[in-house]
């Protein structure tokens, strides 16, 4: 079985009116790292839910290792592992109970889940924390201890949201090389949503870019990034002039846009390209004010197919998950 | 797939595993244990013993002037005097139908000890569901039945340790058993109180179930709670209370519950009586329970 989620027109609406997911396709293969991408309320927590069966669709099919999400439910959990995008572990129970607690949703016998749990903790570099509470964890403490009870069913595939929502940089990379760990060294399947471009870019396999419920475009991010054909320079005159046309005939431009007042030029070889823009502007008598150039970025590819920057819808994202915090600690 | 991952088939796996971290909160943590047990007792306290209702009727130390006409006895009550001794002494005998009100209210409380244990417990669902465990559970084989159940459970095993506790305690302030009373009938208490809490428990669960917010459900249960307490036989006897409150009262499962708990620890059980009760408290905990049930798991697998 090389295919181990296929999706075919999986769609979800809300309230008969808010489609949060719709009609996607996409298949995720064997031993790979298989990205979603997208801002707040693109539909990427819905997808996943849909898949772990929390949800069920509105419309379309998909399948999990073979079995149909909505009518072989029951299958699909067993063979599944999640990381939820919240901190799910209870702040009352130190580590290892709850990663007991989680094998007893599985129902697997206290003798064998008492061996994983030690492994588990092992992997995830928890060992000597695992007779404390959970409230005295730090936030990647508590990412790890939930990646642990995700594995304690041993699953063939683990669907991760977000898994570094609230991290700082630090903590996230950490966090990243776990993930990778799971697919050198256990050669498991991940399923994972993010809205780090950064994140999706240095992890993931394929990434699928996911905008209004919609994939706009699948693929290796390194195959992504070079579809936009080649590097991205953005210039800015001082004259009020429409210079687009003189721009395009600069030898390697490939595509002038004007965009608020700048240009942004996409152009093989930056490098060796801004110069002779600037040269053939000042030739004919215009003055550059600004310049700056990109290689592309993930960031470039969700421009180029939905028009807009993802940052803004980071920004909000960043807050909500500042409060989803402040929650945490008001139940205390 | 069993032997790979070691997943057993049974249906009710995790039961026991949502039930005792729903437990562990209780019991592990000393301070929420003992608030739990405090506020029973100070209902008791303060209600049973401040509402003295007993003392105004005793003509050694109340103020009512009938009984200031009483002289002191020094020699031994005379014919009339024994009279009316007698006449108010048995007057709280004949509104209670239990020689004093401290035994009557201390028992009310057993049941109304329930109401708030399954309330707090009901709302522990919406903070299961806003700190994503709730979900995560569902991502797990447990089945959706088992996760209210551990709910309905753990709210039950609360209360009726409660309930015991309660009947204890009522015991050192001077709770007075019926005649006839048989330890045995202990066990009777429970059995009610179980039929209330899987009733009670059920109700709330499908109530809180549904909402991510604290406010909404709380102010529902308020609305519900405090006619529950006040509309039956907890603190008064229904029978002095106004036709329509009598109505209201009749429906009430509280009622029955107190009833049965009264008919088995203070008054000359009425067996059949008892059984009434048991019917009526028995009714309420199927239908609500199946109610409550069914929509709870239609909102889980939605």
């Amino acid at each position: 079985m090389s295919e181990i989620v296929k999706a075919e027109g999986l769609t979800k609406v809300f309230n008969k009116h808010l489609t949060a997911v719709d009609h996607v396709n996409f298949s995720v293969s064997q031993g790979e790292i298989f990205g979603f991408l997208g801002p707040n309320g693109a539909g990427k927590t819905t997808t996943i839910n849909m898949l772990i069966t929390i949800l069920k669709p509105t419309e379309g099919k998909a399948t999990v290792l073979g079995f149909d999400i909505a009518k072989q439910d029951a299958a699909v959990r067993n063979v599944i592992g999640v990381v939820p995008q919240e901190y799910t572990a209870d702040e009352d129970l130190t580590g290892l109970e709850n990663i007991l607690l989680c094998s007893d949703m599985y129902g697997i016998p206290r003798r064998i889940a008492k061996e994983r749990a030690e492994d588990l903790l092992k992997l995830v570099e928890l060992t000597e924390f695992k007779h404390k509470k959970v409230q005295t964890f730090s936030g990647g403490m508590r990412r790890r201890l939930e990646l642990a009870c995700g594995l304690i069913n041993r699953p063939k595939i683990l669907f991760l949201d977000e898994p570094t929502l609230g991290l700082d940089v630090q903590t996230r990379t950490a966090t990243w090389n776990y993930i990778r760990k799971l697919k050198q060294e256990y050669g498991m399947t991940l399923f994972m949503t993010t809205h780090y471009l950064e994140e999706a870019d240095s992890l993931c396999d394929r990434v699928a870019i996911i905008d209004h419920g919609k994939i706009v475009v699948v693929g290796p991010p390194e195959e992504l990034k070079h579809s936009l054909g080649g590097d991205i320079i953005t210039i800015g005159i001082k004259e009020d002039a429409d210079v687009s046309e003189l721009i395009g005939k600069v030898e390697n431009v490939k595509e002038v846009k004007k965009e608020n007042g700048s240009y942004r030029i996409k152009a093989e070889n930056g490098e060796v390209t801004a110069p002779s823009i600037i040269e053939t502007l000042r030739k004919n008598g215009y003055n550059v004010a600004k310049l700056s150039l990109t290689e592309p970025t993930l960031n470039e590819v969700y421009l180029e197919y939905t028009g807009k920057s993802m940052r803004d819808a980071e920004e909000s994202r960043e807050a909500f998950a500042a409060q989803r915090m402040m929650m945490r600690r008001a139940r205390q | 797939m069993t032997e790979t991952n070691g997943n057993s088939s049974n249906r009710l796996h995790g039961l026991w595993a949502l039930t005792n971290r729903e437990l562990k909160k209780w019991y592990k943590a000393p301070v929420i244990f003992i608030l739990s047990i405090i506020q029973p007792i100070l209902w008791m306290g303060l209600l049973g013993k401040a509402l003295n209702i007993g003392a105004l009727f005793d003509p050694a130390s109340s103020s009512f002037p009938p009984l200031k006409l009483v002289p002191p006895l020094t020699t031994g009550p005379t014919g009339q005097e024994a009279q009316l001794l007698q006449y108010f002494g048995g007057f709280t005998k004949y509104v209670f139908g239990s020689a004093d009100y401290f035994s009557f209210m201390a028992v009310g409380i057993v049941a109304f000890s329930a109401l708030f244990t399954t309330m707090f417990s009901g709302m522990s669902i919406v903070w299961d569901r806003r700190l994503g465990f709730l979900n995560k559970v569902l991502s797990t084989p447990v089945s959706r039945g088992v996760i209210i159940f551990s709910k309905v459970l753990s709210a039950t095993l609360r209360s009726m340790f409660q309930a015991g506790l309660i009947i204890v305690i009522a015991l050192a302030f001077g709770l007075q058993f019926g005649q006839g009373f048989n330890p045995l009938y202990i066990l009777g208490v429970f059995a009610v109180m179980f039929l209330l809490c899987v009733g009670l428990s059920s109700l709330f669960i499908a109530i809180t179930i549904r909402s991510t917010r604290m406010e909404t459900p709380m102010a529902v249960m308020n609305l519900i709670t405090l006619p529950m307490m006040f509309a039956s036989n907890a603190f008064f006897p229904t029978k002095f209370m106004p036709d329509w409150l009598q109505t209201v009262a009749k429906f009430n499962p509280m009622t029955y519950t107190t009833d049965a708990v009264r008919q088995l620890l203070i008054f000359a059980t009425d067996w059949g009586q008892v059984g009434t009760d048991f019917l009526y408290v028995g009714i309420f905990a199927v239908i609500v329970a199946t109610i409550g049930i069914v929509l709870s798991w239609r909102f889980l697998s939605k």
